[in-house]
């Protein structure tokens, strides 16, 4: 029998060998996997990050949702269905990514409800004209896949796999939402400017997706360490203004920033402020639809509760006749 | 021993992992996971968020509570026995490396 005092030496040392074995791991760009020792602040990082994306995943369906019955045809229809049944799908895979981390999938949905846990503020806008269905697919998922690719290499396996997954279906997301505006911008005179006055809306929210700027992102840099992040905010977000502003070209939409020109010295696009007073409105809750998305989102969960409990009682009710007649 | 993911009895429906075959002549291979309240619907389940894009011709879906995994402690010794056993591999044997079709 070991005493008190030799058992916390011992746990000391397995803590040393397991807390090298995980820098090890980082330092080696290896991934970490989920009966892994991992620090507790890794841990609660990831649950928070991953988390939050399967949130905005999920309260992403509502924006677009809202469009399938009204898309201007059967195929539009059909599309539009088959993006929000993408987005189901990619809550989903996170959802059981951020469970093999301790979590379990109704704590993570007590947290959307309760307001304990974020989603991305993009889906707090609303979506009054069709082109926001374009201007979704292109800024908005244009973002998101800016975002999500590095992701990919994040060191947490479960995390990279399910972001695997999920940019390999995004880019048809962004494509869809493009030549939606470019149709429109082909289109009568009324057409283009809706197709331009949706993106005038769109565009700074779009950017903001990054995060805040490097400075007031206290996160990041640990995040950044562990091999979770690979770009800061910042560069991912010249990265993604570097990429719009050809294909705006393309459709032939202006994008809504006066200072937006191309800086010869550092080879890349400069741009202006964005209202980052803006950006905290709405994470604060005071965003457009901040509590329609939530109440919405609780209240098809409420209204599912008989079809999970009728499922549960039918699954149990086999499985007890099926032990009966092998007892028999 | 739990599954990584799997909270038990708290939630309503059963952890499955879910494994595709995505086209003839392959193993069947981890996809990911889903809740289900039992075999059928895990696998009709599975195929809506795993084959949406004709990924699989084979589905196979396991209760996560079934699964029996190697002790993560014990990787060390429980891993150990290909260690300093290099004769396993052809590229033990240079002597006979310049030799043709060997």
């Amino acid at each position: 029998m070991t005493t008190p005092v030799e058992s916390a030496v011992h746990q000391d040392v397995d803590l040393a060998a397991e807390e090298a074995e995980f820098a090890r791991l980082i330092a080696t760009d290896s991934r970490v996997e989920p009966r892994d020792w991992m620090p507790d602040a890794y841990r609660k990082t990831l649950i928070r990050q991953i988390s939050q994306h399967a949130h905005s995943e999920i309260i992403g369906m509502q924006p677009e949702g809202n469009w399938i019955t009204r898309a201007p045809s059967l195929k539009r229809k059909a599309i539009l269905m088959a993006k929000v049944q993408d987005e189901a799908g990619h809550g989903l895979y996170l959802y059981s990514a951020a469970q093999t981390l301790g979590i379990d999938r109704d704590t993570m949905f007590d947290q959307l409800i309760t307001g304990k846990a974020r989603y991305s503020s993009i889906f707090n806008y609303t979506t009054p004209t069709w082109a926001d269905m374009g201007s979704i697919g292109w800024l908005v998922d244009g973002a998101a896949i800016c975002n999500q690719v590095p992701l990919c290499r994040a060191s947490y396996g479960p995390y990279g796999r399910a972001m695997t997954r999920i940019c390999k279906e995004e880019s048809f997301h962004q494509r869809q939402g493009f030549e939606i505006l470019l149709q429109l911008m082909r289109g009568s005179a009324e057409q283009q400017r809706m197709a331009q006055e949706s993106v005038n809306r769109w565009y700074a929210p779009a950017l903001m997706m990054f995060g805040p700027p490097d400075e007031d992102s206290p996160n990041s840099k640990q995040s950044m360490a562990w091999n979770i992040k690979r770009f800061s905010n910042d560069d991912l977000r010249q990265r993604f203004v570097d990429m719009l502003v050809p294909q705006a070209e393309v459709l032939g939409i202006t994008l809504p920033d006066p200072d937006l020109k191309w800086n010869e010295s550092r080879g890349h696009y400069d741009f202006g402020d964005l209202d980052w007073a803006e950006f905290h409105e709405v994470l604060a809750g005071r965003g457009q639809a901040n509590a329609v998305r939530v109440a919405k989102r609780k209240k098809a969960h409420d209204d599912g509760a008989w079809v999970r409990e009728a499922a549960r009682a039918y699954a149990d009710r086999n499985a007890a006749a099926r032990e009966e007649r092998m007892a028999s | 021993m739990t599954t990584p993911g799997d909270s038990g009895a708290r939630e309503a429906w059963a952890l499955w992992e879910v494994f595709i075959r995505s086209s003839r002549g392959l193993s069947h291979v981890h996809a990911g996971s889903l809740h289900a309240p039992d075999e059928t619907m895990a696998l009709r389940n599975a195929r809506d968020l795993y084959t949406r894009r004709a990924e699989g011709v084979s589905i196979w879906v396991v209760r996560a509570a079934d699964i029996t995994t190697s002790d993560p402690d014990a990787r060390g010794e429980f891993f150990e026995s290909p260690q300093g056993k290099e004769f396993r591999h052809a590229t033990y044997y240079s002597e006979s490396e310049s030799v043709p079709h060997l």
